[in-house]
C-alpha cells in the first residue's frame, strides 16, 4: 500500500465536488421561484419556496387531461423500474438455467445469438417492436411498456457465467437427494444467486427507471407518463413570453434521483459482493 | 442395506473411440466395503458414477438389492454419495444440508429431526448443526457430507475420493472414522480412491482397475501378497514392489546370473516381483550397490542396483551400510510374472531345494 499524501485527498475532494455540484445545484435551485432562476441563474443556497414547489409538483394536476400528478408519474416510473428489474432477472435466470443445465441441440449457437443481440441497442429494433405491440393491442398498457424489453442478453450472460462456476457436484448431490430440475433451481441456484440478483437488480432498475424513448412511443395516454417525460413536458411549455417552471423541473429531477439512489444504497453491499465474489 | 451386482458393465463416452470402462463383473455382498483403486483415468470414477446413476450405462447391467437400476434416476436408486469436494449446499445450515434429501422424500418432520440428531451425534457435529458449511473446517465439512449420506439410510454408500481434499493427518483419522462408521452401520459401500494406502486400510475387498478393466479383485492382503499382474504389483504397496528381469535356464531362476531358486517352470525370460520387506540385508546373498537410502524412522528403504536392475529393500536393523550390501530372499516369497503379458504365473519350486546361499 502506498502512503496517502495530501495531494491524493485534494484530487478526491475536487473529483467529488465536480460530481456532486450539479446535484446540489438542482436541489438548491428547486427551492427558488421560477422567475428568480430565470433572471439570476442557478442557486447554491437554499431558497424559501421549496415546500410549495415540491407539494405542487407532486399533487398538481397537469397535462391536457388535467389528471397527471407528480405522484402518478413517480408511480409509473416505479412500475417501470421494478417491472424491468424483476422481469429481467426472472427471465434471464431461467434462460441461463436452460442454457447451462439442459443438454439440448444448438445451445451454444442459441447462446451466441442471444449474446450478439447485446450489440443491437433498442433504437435499432424500435419500429418492429412498436409494430408488434400495436398489433397485440398492448399500446398504453404497463404490459406493453415492460414486456418487449424484458429479454436481457446482459442478464442472461451474467447468470450463465455464474451458473457455470457452480460446481457440478452440487447438481449431482441434489439429484441424489431427489431434487428435480425445478427444485434444484429454486432450492439451490436461486439462493446461491442472491448477490448476483442484487447486482443485476440495481443495473436493471436504473435502466428501467431511466427509459425515455420507449415510453414516449408506447404510451399516448397521459396516465402512463413517467417522470422522465414529466420533466421534459414542463420544459416544453415555452410559449410566447411564458417562463418555463424551472423550479418544478428541478424538483422533479431531484425526486427522480431518490429511488435509484435508495436502491443503490440498499443493495450496495450485495452489489459489490455479487460483482467480486460468489457465495460458494 | 443390499447387495450390489455389476454384470458386464461398460462405458463409452460420446465421441470417444475407446471405451472408458469395459466388461466389469462384480458382485458385492451386503455390508461389504469395496474399494475401487487405480491410477487417474482408469475408469474407477466412471464406474462409481454409473452405479450412482450420474452417468448412463453404455453396456451391461447394474443391480442394487436385486433390482436392475440401469434406467432409474439417482434419487430412485436408494444410494447416497459422498463427493471429493463435499458438494454441500453453501447456503444451507449443516442441519438443512443433512435434511434436504429427506425433505424431498417427504419424510415426516419429526423423523427427519430425529435422524439428523442421531447422525450429528455419531459424527460429533452437534455443536455445528446451525452453522453454514463455510464456517467449518475441511474435516468437518466432510463429516457433514457423510452425515447427509447416513441420514438417508440408503442401500449403499458411494464414496468418490472423499479424503483427497484433506491434509495428510486428517486423512488418516477420517479414514479410521469412515471404517468405524461403516462397520457400525453395516451399509454396503463402494469407495473410489487413487491412494493405495487408503484402499488397503479400508477395503474388505479391493478392486484394482487399469485402463477400464479389472486387474484383480481380492482381499487387501491377498492383493498385496499375490498381485495378479505387474501392474497391480507396482501399484499396490509403498514402496512399490521391485520388478526385475530374470531368466529361467535349466531349472534355475537366475537374476543377473545369480542363482535365486530351483524351479520347474519353462525356461525363458521372466519378470520377478520382490517386496521390499521380504528382501533381507545380511551376511550372505547377492551383492547390491547402494544408491540412496530413505529413512522412515522405524525402518529405512535402501534403493540400489543389482547389475542393471533396480531394487528396494526395507531394512530395520539401523546398522551402518557399506557401499555394497548382500541381499537375500526366501524363494517362496518370490512373485513371478510373464514378461510378455505381465500376468502372474505360479512359481514351481523343485524339491531339490537345498538351502541356497541366497
Amino acid at each position: 500500500m502506498q502512503k496517502i499524501k495530501p495531494f491524493d485527498h485534494l484530487v478526491l475532494i475536487l473529483g467529488s465536488l465536480f460530481l456532486c455540484l450539479p446535484v446540489v445545484l438542482a436541489l438548491m435551485s428547486s427551492t427558488h421561484g421560477a422567475v428568480d432562476i430565470h433572471s439570476n441563474g442557478l442557486y447554491l443556497t437554499p431558497g424559501t419556496e421549496g415546500w410549495e414547489t415540491y407539494k405542487k409538483v407532486l399533487t398538481h394536476r397537469g397535462g391536457f387531461t388535467g389528471d397527471v400528478t407528480g405522484l402518478l408519474m413517480l408511480g409509473n416510473s416505479l412500475v417501470m423500474g421494478l417491472g424491468f428489474a424483476v422481469g429481467k432477472i426472472v427471465l434471464s435466470m431461467m434462460a441461463a438455467y436452460a442454457l447451462v443445465y439442459f443438454r439440448f441441440r444448438f445451445a451454444t449457437i442459441l447462446f451466441w445469438m442471444i449474446f450478439f443481440t447485446l450489440l443491437l441497442p433498442l433504437e435499432v429494433r424500435i419500429m418492429p417492436s412498436y409494430q408488434v405491440m400495436a398489433d397485440l393491442h398492448l399500446l398504453n398498457t404497463y404490459t406493453g411498456l415492460i414486456l418487449p424489453l424484458l429479454a436481457s442478453a446482459t442478464g442472461t450472460f451474467f447468470f450463465r457465467q455464474f451458473f457455470r462456476s457452480v460446481p457440478d457436484e452440487l447438481l449431482e448431490a441434489a439429484r441424489i437427494d431427489g431434487a428435480g430440475p425445478v427444485k434444484f433451481f429454486l432450492d439451490v441456484l436461486v439462493p446461491l444467486s442472491r448477490t448476483m440478483m442484487a447486482a443485476i437488480f440495481i443495473i436493471m432498475f436504473i435502466y428501467g427507471w431511466n427509459q425515455y424513448l420507449w415510453p414516449l412511443l408506447m404510451t399516448t395516454d397521459e396516465s402512463f407518463y413517467t417522470l422522465m417525460r414529466g420533466i421534459k413536458s414542463i420544459l416544453q411549455v415555452w410559449v410566447g413570453s411564458q417562463i418555463p417552471d424551472y423550479n418544478e423541473a428541478f424538483a422533479l429531477a431531484v425526486l427522480a434521483m431518490i429511488p435509484p439512489v435508495a436502491v443503490v444504497v440498499i443493495f450496495q453491499r450485495m452489489f459489490i459482493k455479487g460483482l467480486t465474489e460468489s457465495d460458494k | 442395506m443390499a447387495n450390489l451386482s455389476l454384470k458386464g458393465v461398460g462405458k463409452t463416452y460420446g465421441g470417444a473411440q475407446q471405451a472408458a470402462v469395459t466388461g466389469i463383473d462384480l458382485d458385492i455382498a451386503d455390508g461389504e466395503f469395496i474399494v475401487l483403486v487405480g491410477p487417474s483415468g482408469c475408469g474407477k470414477s466412471s464406474l462409481l458414477r454409473m452405479i450412482a446413476g450420474l452417468e448412463t450405462i453404455s453396456t451391461g447391467e447394474v443391480a442394487i438389492g436385486g433390482r436392475v437400476v440401469n434406467r432409474l434416476d439417482p434419487a430412485e436408486r436408494d444410494i447416497a454419495m459422498v463427493f471429493q469436494n463435499y458438494a454441500l449446499y453453501p447456503h444451507m445450515s449443516v442441519r438443512d444440508n443433512m435434511a434436504y434429501g429427506l425433505k424431498n422424500r417427504r419424510t415426516p418432520k419429526a423423523e427427519i429431526a430425529q435422524r439428523v440428531e442421531e447422525a450429528a451425534r455419531m459424527l460429533e457435529l452437534g455443536p455445528y448443526l446451525d452453522r453454514k458449511p463455510r464456517a467449518l473446517s475441511g474435516g468437518q465439512r466432510q463429516r457433514v457430507a457423510m452425515g447427509r449420506a447416513i441420514v438417508r439410510q440408503p442401500a449403499a454408500f458411494l464414496f468418490d475420493e472423499p479424503l483427497s481434499n484433506l491434509d495428510a493427518r486428517l486423512r488418516v483419522t477420517m479414514r479410521m472414522e469412515i471404517r468405524r462408521l461403516q462397520k457400525r452401520l453395516g451399509t454396503t459401500s463402494v469407495y473410489v480412491t487413487h491412494d493405495q494406502l487408503e484402499a488397503m486400510t479400508l477395503a474388505d475387498r479391493l478392486v484394482v482397475l487399469n485402463g477400464g478393466r479389472i486387474e484383480q479383485i481380492g482381499a487387501p492382503l491377498e492383493v498385496y501378497r499375490r498381485p495378479a499382474s505387474t501392474f497391480v504389483a507396482s501399484f499396490i504397496g509403498a514402496p512399490a514392489m521391485s520388478l526385475v528381469d530374470a531368466q529361467i535356464e535349466n531349472g534355475q531362476l537366475l537374476l543377473e546370473r545369480y542363482l535365486l531358486a530351483h524351479v520347474g517352470n519353462a525356461p525363458g525370460p521372466v519378470t520377478l516381483g520382490l517386496r521390499a520387506e521380504e528382501l533381507r540385508i545380511g551376511p550372505a546373498g547377492i551383492p547390491m550397490r547402494v544408491e540412496h537410502v530413505e529413512e522412515l524412522g522405524a525402518q529405512r528403504i535402501v534403493h540400489g542396483m543389482i547389475g542393471a536392475q533396480r531394487l528396494s529393500v526395507a531394512d530395520g536393523s539401523g546398522a551402518p551400510l557399506s557401499e555394497t550390501v548382500l541381499v537375500s530372499v526366501d524363494p517362496a516369497r518370490l512373485n513371478l510374472f510373464d514378461t510378455a503379458t505381465g500376468r502372474r504365473s505360479e512359481l514351481r519350486l523343485t524339491a531339490a531345494q537345498a538351502p541356497l546361499p541366497v
